[in-house]
């Protein structure tokens, strides 16, 4: 057998099965998870209301992210984000974040 | 701070905000161009949710119509504040009509009594015969009081209140009418249950309800399981803490059967009498599944496919909220039901479209319960679907309960009712 064709062949037995592909609508569930307290859309109802979740359409990417990662390493003071932060990778919120920032305020 | 004003005026400014979102209402069903009907049954927490995210999800492309009895949506989660006097049965009562008017779900009120699943049909009280592409049933659950003798048809003197509406207020009635020095006994099914903290937050309210209005009273939590079921230690500290000369907690309390007269519960071993007898019965899958001709888990729960929501062994047919055999550790709770009708709400649009469902769903669970008129305690959980296992599992290291109860979860508690009910209705 040819080196090419052996390396080849190698190459796709260490493959294996091939990783499902994602959902091209994958942040948008993973963020309507956030609607229960946020709002649909990350439109709360009571935005601005002192002692409330708080609004999360069109925060940036970058803030969301920042806060979500200060909660998921217990940075940061909370009630209940640290524990749900905590139930997502990385990966997963920066989708939300990058979601929730893309929603118009 | 809660209430129907800050929820209409919600809504009503989200309606004057249509642009994109604008037209549905008026979207005109043709079969050309239509991505199918899909039926939704039950307008509750699993229900709503899945009606509204399929028309907002598909654009109207999927013609939605939510067949619901009643005329207007009460919320179980927050009654418990109506029994125990904090707020009226009008702050938990909503309209069906933004489903309607904004997001274009036509809503039948009336009752599904038969579903011929080989033919993807339903059938109405009313006669009615309506088609369908997809079927979503959101039942909710259906009481075994024939397990408890003398309790079948006495549910006005005996409450259950674990249905919101008239027996929530009803429950509420009667707690007013009871004279101070008087007995209060709430019994409790052994698990599994609707809303496990719920029988606690009302033990608490009630009791906090009482200890400031009626002081000689007494309030009996009889629970058929060995323990509390939910936030157990902060419970029983809430328990002790708050209501140590009005509340005792009495675990192992089989409840054998009921005289609807005296208001008297013979349980295993001994027998109470109350003035106020609340008991919450066993209980199962909204009896309409059973329609399904599918077999059900301990001849009570729907075993259905984590990724679609579909119902095993009915094709075509999903079946959401606490009529579902849960996943591990997945709570009976209206948040989670609200999960479902989301992940329903994904697969079916990609599977009507002839695409593979979302490989990887993931729900979230968050239960607040008051343990007085401020402060809260909750309980959440994160749970992700494991390809391997092939179900939703609980991560690990996630989700939790409070440190203690807090005044400022009790305004988050307030909040996220008023979230979760526009993300459901508005």
């Amino acid at each position: 057998m040819k080196i090419k064709t052996l390396l080849l062949f190698t190459c796709l037995v260490g493959l294996g099965a091939p990783a499902l592909a994602d959902d091209p609508n994958l942040a948008r569930n993973l963020a309507a998870t956030c609607a229960n307290c946020h709002g649909t859309n990350g439109h709360a109802v009571d935005a601005g209301t002192p002692g409330t979740m708080g609004a999360l359409a069109g925060v940036p990417a970058e803030d969301l992210m920042t806060k979500l990662s200060a909660f998921r390493s217990d940075l940061v003071p909370a009630t209940i984000m640290h524990q749900i932060a905590k139930g997502f990778t990385e990966e997963q919120l920066q989708l939300i974040a990058e979601y929730f920032a893309a929603q118009p305020r | 701070m809660l209430n129907r004003r800050a929820f209409l005026k919600a809504v009503g400014s989200i309606a004057a905000t249509t642009g994109a979102l604008g037209g549905l209402a008026s979207y005109a069903y043709s079969k050309e161009n239509s991505g199918g009907h899909v039926i939704v049954v039950g307008g509750g927490w699993g229900g709503n949710t899945a009606a509204k995210y399929l028309r907002m999800w598909s654009n109207g492309a999927i013609k939605v119509t939510l067949i619901e009895p009643s005329s207007r949506f009460v919320s179980c989660p927050i009654s418990n504040l109506v029994v125990g006097g904090l707020k009226q049965i009008d702050d938990i009562t909503m309209s069906y009509e933004t489903l309607s008017k904004r997001w274009g779900v036509n809503l039948v009120h009336d009752r599904v009594t038969r579903i011929d699943v080989a033919a993807r049909k339903v059938g109405l009280s009313n006669g009615d015969t309506l088609d369908y592409d997809r079927l979503v049933l959101s039942p909710g659950i259906d009481f075994l009081t024939d397990e408890i003798e003398g309790l079948s048809g006495n549910e006005e003197r005996i409450p259950h209140a674990w249905k919101a509406g008239p027996q929530t207020a009803l429950l509420r009635q009667q707690l007013e009418a009871m004279e101070d020095g008087g007995v209060v006994a709430i019994h409790i099914p052994k698990v599994p249950y609707r809303c496990p903290p719920g029988p606690y937050e009302r033990a608490c309210l009630v009791s906090n309800y009482l200890k400031q209005h009626k002081p000689r009273s007494k309030v009996l939590l009889l629970d058929a399981n060995p323990d509390i079921q939910s936030k157990k230690g902060l419970f029983q500290a809430a328990f002790e803490e708050r209501y140590s000369g009005i509340l005792e907690y009495v675990p192992n309390s089989t409840l054998l059967s009921v005289d609807a007269s005296s208001l008297t519960a013979e349980l295993e071993f001994s027998e109470v009498k109350a003035d106020v007898l609340n008991v919450i019965p066993p209980m199962r899958s909204g009896r309409l599944v059973d329609q399904l001709g599918i077999e059900l888990i301990n001849d009570r729960w729907v075993d259905v496919d984590w990724l679609t929501m579909e119902a095993k062994g009915a094709p075509n047919v999903h079946v959401l909220g606490d009529a579902t055999f849960p996943a591990p550790t997945m709570p009976k709770s209206g948040h989670m039901a609200n999960q479902h009708g989301k992940i329903a709400a994904a697969a079916i649009i990609n599977l009507l479209a002839g695409q593979a469902p979302n490989p990887a769903p993931v729900a979230v669970n968050t239960c607040y319960s008051f343990v007085d008129d401020t402060n809260v305690i909750h309980v959440a959980s994160v749970h992700q679907f494991d390809a391997e296992k092939g179900t939703l599992m609980p991560v690990e290291g996630a989700g939790g309960v409070s440190s203690a109860p807090n005044a400022f979860e009790g305004r988050y508690a307030l909040s996220w009712a008023n979230n979760v009910w526009t993300d459901m209705l508005g």
